[in-house]
């Protein structure tokens, strides 16, 4: 399975990463030799095995649904580029 | 301090013979954490390994353990000055993972492994240079510009890589910049880095130490650890780094054992699995040299070498390379201009994303946000992703099968070669290349096992650093470190001469 620019500049909108012409025909070529490689496992026999998704075997652990932390808005907000009035800021989002 | 002592000399203790010093009080925590700092202004010019010094909060904190150490309470890391890896967060202090993404970013909470640190009576020296969030084996893809290895080719002055992406930590603890550092391991970013430094790196069982408070690249494969000196302090190091976490839902409730009692006790009787799959083509002589060296030095000791096999192995990088950055591809999609970082101007919300996302992550990174939104797209979710999944279980059974039969550990080189040239050319214009340098390592990631890499000679003509890799049965850091103290004693330990 080989991607073209067109895929390629479609993936990087899902991704929101803007990539200008010639960037994305580099990846482009990058991302085919990755997946290429990819191919290799095509190979392998995995009929009856369950994908493993973590090392770690163990059931989640569960606690009380009670609030053990919070009130920490100023921190919160401490890295944020743009605030205003104990809110984040962003480009207008409904007309 | 002795008067015979000299200032430069502190720098040259191992963390268990500063350790000794300062609670015989033959030496004060302010002395050793003034001459690394010293050390770091004269030489981090030269090397890049710090991209932010922390000289006031080191000399206060080793105020305070000298105030301890005379009271009598000092704590196990009591006045040891350490770097630590710009991935973990700390406090008010710069942490950007090397990410322009991250640009400013302090933030108001400490990651759980370096609280265990401080907690314990380190001393913090600065952040440490890495490959951008991570992603990369040679320092090359940080923000700040590439770590220079304090080693040098016989004869040359090239500059060369310290390995990657904990080349920061590789490079200060080879040149003496701080006792010792933290790192992180997704595929290979602590025992790659160590081999091509002469350093020990120790990457734990998943699960051993928290995650909490480390800036994500693939969760189901990142994992916490020490680059170090020695085995020693390898072991001395991770039992202040290990705890579990309520703050991390995939920490292991297991009590940290004490990893330094264990070293020096015998290894007879123990086998030590040679897997054939990691005889790889193209491998240079000197590896397979030093891999049989490895074997002879095990023997003599009283372990028994066993050929085995891990069917599954020439699998690895391909699913990692597919598992990997499908979780980066999640995890990175947080930085998106709005609570911290980096912000592009963009005429409505989306095209502000796209256009901080631009600005702020470099080419490595944009390639593996690519190919992880690619392999979770609906049409390749299966292809790519849940085969890659599954080839991993098998890749886990081939460890679980081969301890099932007896074996205690296995030995391997822990690199295909020696640190290459910074700009290489070949590595840089071909990503499979690059990837290649994990060969040895990513299983061991994908399988959540611990492996530590032990520094074993150096290379015939080049005279650089080649280290073995030991990996262990999840949770049995001891047994690995046991048997890297003897690879250590019967090979040495390596110094750079000094240029910088």
């Amino acid at each position: 399975m080989s991607v073209n620019v067109e895929t390629v500049k479609h993936i990087a909108y899902l991704a929101r990463i803007t990539f200008d012409k010639q960037e994305a025909e580099a990846v482009t070529a990058e991302l085919n030799a990755v997946l290429d490689w990819g191919l290799l496992l095509d190979e392998a026999d995995i009929a009856g095995i369950e994908p493993m998704v973590s090392p770690v075997q163990a059931v989640l652990p569960m606690r009380a649904d009670k609030v053990t932390d919070g009130h920490k808005q100023a921190d919160i907000l401490a890295n944020a580029p743009l605030t205003e009035e104990g809110f984040f800021l962003v480009p207008k989002v409904v007309e | 301090m002795n008067k015979s002592t000299n200032i430069s000399a502190l720098t040259e203790l191992t963390i268990a013979a500063a350790r000794d010093k300062l609670q015989k009080r033959e030496i004060k925590a302010v002395e050793v954490t003034e001459a690394y700092l010293a050390a770091i202004d004269k030489g981090n010019k030269a090397l890049n390994a710090y991209v932010a010094e922390t000289q006031d909060y080191a000399r206060e904190q080793a105020k305070a353990s000298d105030a301890r150490l005379i009271a009598g309470t000092a704590r196990p890391l009591e006045g040891i000055p350490l770097g630590i890896k710009d991935l973990f967060a700390t406090k008010n202090v710069h942490t950007q993972a090397c990410s322009h993404i991250l640009a400013g970013f302090k933030p108001p909470y400490e990651s759980t492994v370096t609280a265990n640190l401080w907690q314990d009576g380190a001393v913090m020296l600065g952040k440490l240079n890495m490959d951008e969030l991570a992603m990369g084996s040679s320092n090359e893809s940080s923000c700040y510009g590439a770590v220079v290895n304090p080693w040098r080719r016989k004869g040359s002055a090239e500059p060369l890589v310290p390995g990657g992406s904990s080349g920061g930590s590789s490079a200060a603890v080879a040149a003496h910049l701080c006792a010792g550092a933290t790192a992180t391991d997704t595929g290979g970013s602590i025992r790659q880095p160590a081999a091509f430094t002469a350093t020990v790196g120790l990457k734990p069982t998943y699960g051993r130490c928290s995650r909490w408070g480390m800036i994500a690249f693939a969760s189901s494969l990142d994992q916490a650890g020490p680059i170090a000196r020695t085995v020693r302090d390898a072991a001395i190091m991770l039992k202040s780094m290990a705890s579990y976490d309520k703050k991390d839902s995939t920490s292991v409730n297991i009590p940290v054992p004490d990893y330094e009692a264990v070293l020096g006790r015998s290894v007879k009787g123990m086998k030590i699995g040679i897997p054939k799959e990691y005889c790889i083509g193209g491998m240079a002589d000197e590896i397979d040299i030093l891999w049989r060296k490895g074997c002879a030095i095990l023997r003599a000791a009283g372990a028994e070498i066993v050929e085995i096999s891990l069917p599954h192995t020439k699998y690895a990088l391909a699913s990692y390379y597919i598992i990997a950055p499908a979780e980066a591809s999640s995890n990175l999609a947080r930085y998106d201009g709005v609570r911290y970082g980096l912000r592009a101007a963009g005429k409505d919300i989306v095209t502000m994303y796209e256009n901080s996302r631009a600005e702020g992550f470099g080419h490595e990174v944009k390639r593996r946000i690519l190919i992880g939104t690619y392999v979770l797209s609906a049409n390749s979710y299966n292809a790519y992703y849940v085969k890659a999944q599954k080839v991993r279980a098998l890749i886990r059974r081939d460890f679980d099968l081969a301890f099932a039969e007896g074996i205690d550990a296995v030995l391997t080189p822990a690199t295909p070669s020696a640190a290459f040239a910074i700009g290489d050319k070949k590595q840089r214009q071909d990503p499979v290349a690059m990837y290649l340098n994990d060969i040895f390592t990513v299983p061991v990631n994908m399988a959540g096992l611990p492996a530590i890499s032990v520094p074993a000679g150096l290379s015939a003509a080049e005279a650089l650093p080649l280290g073995l890799q030991l990996i262990g049965r999840p949770f049995e850091e001891g047994k690995i470190l046991q048997l890297a103290q003897i690879v250590e004693k019967e090979c040495g330990t390596f110094t750079p001469e000094k240029w910088w």
